[in-house]
């Protein structure tokens, strides 16, 4: 395998010592992103930078997780949840609660319990139509990936016409949830993601050796006594949990394009500078590269280059010329 | 004319008179009230008549015109491409015509129409040259390898376009050219789209040709076909269209997949045979479309690329799907 034959040259380096690199990166990245060019009361800045911090890293991780994991149950290196839809659907999850129940009735709702609403939707509906995909019928990586994409154009289509049926006056108020950002971050749902975000990580932490055996392939893990229907739920389970509350807190990472690829680059930088497969190592490096990609780009683009919210759009770019090459790459093995 | 083209004849009158009676309904759908008894009393006449002058037929002219020359887009460039899953929104074609157009808003906002138009062409006719290039590398047994690339090389062109269009505060303008509303239709504001009756005509003329394109380039030089020459009257048959289409009134997503896809269900692969049938389709899809999003939401309206983005891509999920049972 490739990724083995990229990682021979670096075989004697401990996974340990690859997460202590990445954690100092990250504590140097952060330090450097709350203190550059704060001018003025810093009380404030601080306070502010810290809610953006906190955010960023939520999701990073959030999206960094849940790929990987997603990534291990579907046995391979390129299917991501935001490429088979996943981030879309909470969007349309989101677009269908104001107009079946009216926006006068959601924003009565406390953000929070608005948030559990429809973040269970979320979880019931992935459950439903992914498991469908995945379990039923064997079908081919291509096919997967195609109609992932197409279930993503759908739920997007979907949510547009909901946005354009529902009454301009309530759009509004849908408008607010749908277009937040790392710098228009809600507290109630920061609060949320406080708890959700790490839950979520421990229920997949505490998966991660079984998760090592899905990694084998189905008919190992089945050989080996893995429950793996089961496996496969709970993981989707966790997907979903994670995309709603990243998404609920910042929207689609890269505004209304089809595809997000922000979890792709970091699983697969991670999987490249990993010297281990085990899920003990690869997640917390994958979070940690999130963060730091998240973080660091926000820094250079945003504040040294004065490239306003131009980090969503490189992602895409390098993302999709990466996808492209992984997609060659398995066909030219 | 033998005896088998009867029940073809036929089914070619019907098409025709549903797609003329969807035109009328199209006539005398909207906000302000036209109605044929409007138009005949005097004092309403003139009102409703000049209603009907500048602002439905033309839309309704529009509808037919876009919704017929993407279909046979669509259809060109699936035998180009060898491949049923493939159409102008999907290979980056309209990303690149999005980007001609937006540079030429950038650097150029005074230009004329036509240029503007033009340059948009030029680079449809890059972009999807560009695809083609890299489909060489896909492997003939992966044939579902070819829209999945198209998908993402469109995303990576639409990208950089996205950028080009937030740091020069242009992101408004940039939904429009993906999602075709024919709402600003009004005379004087969609003509250029009667380019596009053209570009049908000219690949009714070279049907065959395509036809045998389709076949692959060796099969159709075995059987003297100009293989490049028929390959670069497809592309800009496509260019052109998309162009048209993006700069005027914008595109509409699917369309070129799921007109041509149900037809070749229907009657097969012979482009002489089909093509007919898929621009008449095309244009009766669209014009359906767009009538019910004028009355689903009354007095607003739902753009006709909107309700047929959820439709298409229905339309393609149940294709896709269906194949796998063939495969086993």
């Amino acid at each position: 395998m490739r990724a083995e034959a990229a990682t021979a040259g670096v075989s004697r380096t401990s996974p340990g010592l690859v997460l202590v690199v990445l954690g100092l990166l990250v504590a140097a990245v952060a330090t450097a992103f709350m203190t550059v060019g704060v001018k003025g009361n810093w009380e404030f800045v601080l306070a502010l930078r810290g809610r953006k911090l906190a955010a960023i890293a939520f999701v990073a991780t959030a999206i960094a997780v849940s790929t990987v994991i997603f990534q291990t149950v579907t046995a391979n290196r390129i299917l991501t949840p935001s490429i088979m839809g996943f981030d879309a659907l909470y969007v349309l999850m989101q677009t269908a609660a104001v107009f079946f129940f009216g926006s006068a009735r959601i924003s009565a709702l406390d953000p929070r319990l608005a948030f559990v609403l429809e973040a269970g939707a979320m979880v019931g509906f992935s459950l439903l139509l992914y498991r469908w995909l995945f379990l039923g019928r064997r079908r081919n990586l291509h096919l997967l990936l195609l109609v992932g994409v197409v279930f993503g154009l759908f739920f997007r289509s979907l949510t547009t016409l909901f946005q354009r049926i529902i009454d301009p006056n309530e759009f509004v108020v849908l408008q607010d949830r749908l277009f937040a950002s790392f710098n228009a971050v809600a507290p109630a749902l920061l609060a949320v993601a406080a708890i959700a975000i790490p839950a979520a990580c421990l229920l997949a932490w505490r998966m991660r050796d079984r998760l090592d055996v899905l990694l084998l392939g189905r008919e190992q893990a089945v050989n080996l006594g893995l429950d793996y229907r089961r496996s496969v739920s709970l993981v989707l389970v966790v997907v979903a949990l994670l995309v709603s509350v990243a998404t609920a807190l910042v929207g689609p990472l890269n505004g209304m394009e089809p595809v997000s690829f922000f979890g792709l680059l970091v699983a697969s930088l991670a999987y490249a500078v990993m010297p281990s497969f085990r899920h003990r190592h690869v997640l917390p490096a994958a979070a940690l590269i999130g963060i730091l990609v998240l973080v660091g780009g926000q820094l250079v683009l945003e504040q040294w280059l004065g490239f306003d919210s131009a980090v969503g759009i490189v992602i895409e770019f390098v993302g999709g010329i990466t996808f492209l090459l992984m997609l060659f790459r398995r066909m030219a093995r | 004319m033998n005896e088998s083209d009867r029940p073809q004849l036929l089914a070619l009158a019907a098409g025709l008179g549903l797609v003329g009676l969807l035109a009328c309904v199209s006539l005398f759908v909207g906000v302000s009230d036209v109605t044929p008894g409007r138009l005949l009393d005097p004092a309403t006449r003139e009102a409703a008549l000049e209603t009907l002058l500048w602002s439905r037929l033309p839309r309704t002219f529009a509808l037919m015109l876009a919704g017929s020359a993407l279909s046979v887009a669509g259809v060109i460039m699936q035998l180009l491409a060898r491949n049923r899953f493939v159409e102008p929104s999907m290979v980056g074609t309209v990303e690149s015509a999005g980007l001609g157009t937006l540079l030429m808003l950038l650097f150029f906002p005074g230009a004329a129409v036509m240029a503007k138009t033009l340059v948009a062409a030029a680079f449809a006719l890059a972009g999807t040259a560009l695809f083609f290039r890299i489909l060489r590398a896909v492997p003939p047994h992966a044939p579902l390898l070819v829209p999945l690339t198209g998908i993402m090389f469109g995303g990576i062109i639409g990208s950089v376009t996205a950028y080009l269009a937030y740091r020069m505060n242009l992101l408004q303008a940039l939904g429009a050219w993906r999602n075709g509303d024919f709402s600003l239709v009004i005379a004087g504001r969609y003509e250029l789209l009667w380019l596009t009756l053209g570009a049908t005509i000219a690949a009714y003329v070279a049907a065959d040709r395509f036809t045998i394109a389709g076949l692959g380039a060796d099969m159709s030089r075995n059987l003297g076909l100009d293989y490049g020459r028929a390959r670069a009257l497809g592309l800009a048959i496509v260019a052109v269209v998309t162009a048209v289409v993006v700069t005027t009134v914008g595109s509409i997503p699917f369309i070129g997949l799921v007109v041509p896809n149900l037809v070749s269900l229907a009657m097969g692969d012979n482009l002489r045979r089909t093509l007919p049938f898929v621009a008449l389709s095309g244009a009766g899809l669209v014009l359906a479309c767009d009538i019910a999003g004028r009355l689903v939401v009354a007095p607003y309206e739902i753009p006709v690329g909107t309700v047929f983005g959820v439709l298409g891509s229905l339309v393609f999920l149940t294709l896709l799907l269906r194949r796998t049972g063939h495969a086993g």
